[in-house]
C-alpha cells in the first residue's frame, strides 16, 4: 500500500518538466537541486556553527 | 650492522621522509584552528562519508548482481542507497568545491591540494557516468546512446566505448574507483601536511610578506 500511496502523491511516470529560456534548457528536477545547493551554501555561510563562541573563548 | 649501512636503506630514508613531510601529530591533530567552526568545512569530510557509503553499497551490488538489484525489494534499496549517496557525494562536494573556491584555497603554497580537487570532481563525473550506464535497464541504454557522440566527437570514442557495457562496468567497479580511493588519500594527506586555508582577513598582508 505504501508505495502506492507515494505514487498517487508524487506522479513519477510523466516526461519531465523543462524550464526554456533562449538556448539555457534545464529540467525541473536540475534546477531544484542546484537551487537547493546555492541555499544550502548560503545557509552554511551564515548559520552559527556549536560551540564556534566556547572554542574562541577558550583560545 | 653499521649506522652508516641502516641509514643507507631504502626502508629507513622512506621512513625518514615519510615522517618529515607526514608527521603524526599533523596526520591526527587534536585541534583545529578556530575558523575552521564553520558549517562551511562540514561539505568535505560529508563528501567522503558519502563516498564511503558509495562504496559500500556498490560492494554489496557487485556481490549479487544486477538480477538481484533489478527484481527483489532489498535489491531495489541497496541499488536506491547507491544512488542517493552518490546523489549526497556530488550535493556536498559541490558545496565544497564553491566554499574553496571562494576562499581561494590554493593560497599558502596548497596548489596541489586544490588540483587533486579538481581532479577528483572530474573523475567522480566520469565514475557517475559509467555507472549509469552498468545499471543494464533503459535507462542506461538510452543514457549510452546518447553520451557516446559526446565521446566519440572528443576522438575518445576509439579506447572508451559507452556502447560496450563490459568495458564500461569494468571501468566503474575497477579503475576509476582505484583512481578515486587514491586520488583522495592524496587529497586528504596534503589538506594534513597544509592545514585548512585560513580566512582572508587573518592571512592579510602575509601574501606580500
Amino acid at each position: 500500500m505504501g508505495p502506492y500511496l507515494w505514487a498517487a502523491l508524487l506522479p513519477l511516470n510523466n516526461p519531465d518538466h523543462y524550464f526554456k529560456w533562449h538556448f539555457i534548457e534545464i529540467s525541473a528536477a536540475n534546477a531544484i537541486v542546484i537551487v537547493l545547493m546555492v541555499l544550502t551554501f548560503v545557509a552554511a555561510l551564515l548559520l552559527p556553527f556549536p560551540g564556534r563562541r566556547r572554542r574562541k573563548d577558550q583560545q | 650492522m653499521s649506522t652508516s649501512e641502516i641509514d643507507r636503506q631504502w626502508t629507513t630514508r622512506l621512513r625518514r621522509r615519510t615522517l618529515g613531510k607526514l608527521p603524526p601529530e599533523k596526520m591526527l591533530p587534536d585541534t583545529q584552528p578556530s575558523y575552521v567552526a564553520s558549517w562551511i568545512y562540514v561539505f568535505g569530510v560529508a563528501t567522503l562519508s558519502a563516498l564511503f557509503v558509495v562504496i559500500g553499497t556498490g560492494c554489496i551490488l557487485a556481490i549479487f548482481g544486477p538480477q538481484w538489484w533489478h527484481i527483489s525489494s532489498i535489491g531495489h534499496f541497496v541499488n536506491s542507497l547507491h544512488l542517493w549517496s552518490v546523489e549526497i557525494f556530488f550535493f556536498c562536494m559541490v558545496i565544497h568545491l564553491w566554499g574553496k573556491y571562494f576562499m581561494a584555497a590554493w593560497r599558502g603554497g596548497r596548489a596541489m591540494t586544490w588540483i587533486t580537487g579538481m581532479v577528483l570532481f572530474l573523475a567522480s563525473i566520469v565514475t557517475a557516468l559509467t555507472g549509469y550506464v552498468s545499471q543494464t535497464n533503459f535507462d542506461s541504454q538510452w543514457i549510452s546512446t546518447q553520451a557516446k557522440d559526446a565521446i566519440n566527437s572528443s576522438g575518445g570514442g576509439a579506447f572508451f566505448n559507452l556502447l560496450n557495457p563490459g568495458q564500461m562496468l569494468m571501468w566503474h567497479i575497477v579503475l576509476l574507483p582505484l583512481i578515486l580511493v587514491l586520488l583522495v588519500a592524496i587529497h586528504v594527506l596534503l589538506v594534513r601536511a597544509k592545514g585548512v586555508v585560513p580566512p582572508f582577513e587573518e592571512n592579510a598582508g602575509a601574501d606580500h610578506v
